[in-house]
């Protein structure tokens, strides 16, 4: 086993509606994305982003593209112009995520070092 | 088979107008479709028009007709822009008055109304529409007196009812984004209004469109580095096909690029459930989406599904909720963040002995940890620099103002080396969002298309 981090292995975008942030993560290829799914679970990304989402986070998955999609609940503090934060409009929630360590099997390859 | 080509013209209020009128130029486009409103927009453009009557409307939209609107003329393009915001009248006349400059006699102007239903709240409550928000299911009471514009979210049939009267021009307020890319296809194409897959693959067309170059290699989170040329930028256009298989691609010798990868990440941006993306058009399904690099720059993408559209509609309101009082200054090496540190605790301790009313205050050190927040790891080497932001949140104007006060004596009273103060920022008002569901029929009824032909 391997510890990589999310960044070397995905590509992912946030977005924001209201007090919700939605993060998508892309495999890419079914491997690794069979891996992440195991790994890359709501309650570890809700764990992930103490202190920022406050709700529950859900995920659905789309394995034809091999991705997963986030949406974490009240995550902005109370959304794009009623928050006091900086990052706004959750367009760094992506980038927080691929801060995650994530375990991966020798057998799997890995895309980018 | 028949394929009309549609070209993304803006993202939000302020993106951009070159990508848009080299589309124009030689994108090979009929249509172009400008997605002028964020969510936060309509706060925006509620405060513009607060201040003045005549203004609520995108203000970027007098630059984008008076560069875009001579292509109508010369190219037949039409324009479809949802830039009237909170003024679409308003926005309707500036783009009379250009086209009057511009000497286009005869072009057709349509303004869609009814979106703005403020009005409509009281009665909607008296007949028992409850407005309970969608995210938390909080009851409408605890803002209802508090309620500074309320705008519902329509789809694309009145903009197909505007080109059908043969709108050269089509200004809405609150559209769906997606909805002004569909209204062409199903006026271009008489897509039937159930024939929801191939509506789905239109609304997955609009919103891949709608965000601008965010599908054309901008925010990429891949090889972001190697994008080419990011200063000149193309936006997508679409080859959509009678069927709904559409291209997606960009203008010859732009920047950017459009590929499986830059367009899988648009794909799901403010998605929630890729099962079921609500619109006013129809729900789409995402599940089978189907995407293949096909050439330089295309991208072919089928199998969107479409699903019955909703009965009810999406209102967003804006609700005043409290003053945000700001203020940054920078630190130096050395030790810059811990004097950043050290300076944040004596504000916070005058906060308390000036007896500033704060709700929260909130500490970000810029170049540390002011985007990622909690998740951000301690600096593994000094950073040459810190800016410190201090943020109040207050119930009045004057309160949030007295955190700027504060900042000035630091430089001569608090730590070393303080340069970069910003610190006497204006208080902003924060809006909070409330958005709920309304049936259908209650707001579609009040909608109306007005259009006008140019006279010189």
């Amino acid at each position: 086993m391997t510890k990589v981090r999310l960044r070397n292995l995905v590509q992912a975008r946030s977005g924001d509606k209201g007090n919700t942030v939605n993060i998508a993560i892309f495999a890419p290829n079914k491997q690794l994305y069979d891996t992440l799914l195991l790994e890359v679970t709501p309650q570890r990304v809700k764990e992930h982003f103490s202190g920022l989402v406050k709700g529950e986070v859900i995920r659905y998955t789309l394995p034809n593209l091999y991705a997963m999609n986030f949406v974490c609940k009240d995550a902005l503090s109370g959304g794009g112009s009623a928050t006091m934060r900086l990052d706004n409009l959750g367009k760094c929630f992506a980038s927080n995520l691929l801060r995650m360590e994530v375990e991966i099997d020798d057998s799997v390859d890995l895309p980018k070092s | 088979m028949r394929t009309i080509r549609i070209g993304a013209g803006q993202g939000f209020y302020g993106d951009t107008l070159l990508p848009a009128i080299e589309t124009a130029e030689r994108g090979g486009i009929q249509y172009l479709c400008f997605d002028s409103l964020a969510e936060l927009t309509l706060a925006i453009l509620q405060k513009d028009r607060q201040k003045d009557s005549t203004r609520g409307y995108a203000a970027d939209i007098s630059q984008t007709m008076r560069k875009l609107l001579p292509y109508v003329k010369e190219k037949g393009v039409k324009l479809l822009t949802n830039a009237g915001g909170m003024n679409p009248i308003g926005a309707g006349q500036e783009v009379i008055r250009i086209a009057r400059e511009l000497g286009l006699e005869g072009l057709k102007v349509a303004i869609v109304t009814g979106d703005d239903v403020l009005d409509q709240l009281d009665r909607w409550r008296r007949q028992g529409i409850p407005l309970t928000h969608q995210e938390d299911g909080r009851s409408f009471e605890l803002v209802s007196d508090k309620i500074l514009f309320a705008n519902a979210y329509l789809g694309s049939e009145p903009i197909v009812t505007a080109l059908r009267q043969e709108a050269d021009v089509v200004i809405t307020g609150r559209t769906t984004d997606s909805a002004l890319f569909l209204a062409p296809l199903i006026y271009e194409f008489n897509w039937r209004p159930d024939d929801w897959d191939r509506l789905g693959q239109g609304i997955l067309m609009g919103h891949l469109m709608e965000c601008s170059g965010q599908a054309s290699g901008g925010n990429f989170s891949g090889d972001w580095a190697s994008i080419e040329d990011m200063d000149r930028i193309g936006f997508p256009i679409a080859e959509m096909r009678e069927d709904g298989e559409f291209v997606l691609t960009k203008t010859e010798g732009t920047g950017g690029l459009v590929s499986v990868d830059t367009v899988k990440e648009q794909l799901l941006y403010e998605i929630h459930d890729p099962s079921a993306y609500l619109t006013p058009d129809v729900v789409l399904d995402l599940q089978q989406v189907n995407l293949t690099n096909i050439g330089s720059n295309r991208v072919l993408l089928k199998g969107a599904r479409g699903t019955k559209r909703p009965d009810d509609l999406k209102v967003v309101m804006g609700y005043a909720d409290g003053w945000l009082g700001q203020a940054i200054c920078g630190y130096s090496w050395p030790d810059a963040l811990a004097k950043a540190q050290a300076a944040d605790r004596i504000i916070r301790r005058q906060i308390e002995r000036i007896g500033l009313q704060a709700a929260k205050v909130q500490t970000d050190y810029l170049g540390y940890n002011s985007l990622h927040g909690p998740l951000a790891t301690e600096p593994a080497q000094e950073l040459n620099e810190v800016y410190l932001r201090l943020a109040v949140r207050t119930d009045s104007k004057e309160e949030a103002a007295k955190l700027g006060r504060l900042f000035p004596p630091l430089m001569l009273n608090g730590p070393p080396s303080m340069g970069g103060f910003l610190g006497l920022m204006k208080p902003r008002e924060l809006l909070g969002m409330w958005s709920c569901l309304v049936p259908r029929e209650v707001i579609e009824s009040n909608v109306k298309v007005t259009v006008s032909e140019v006279r010189l």
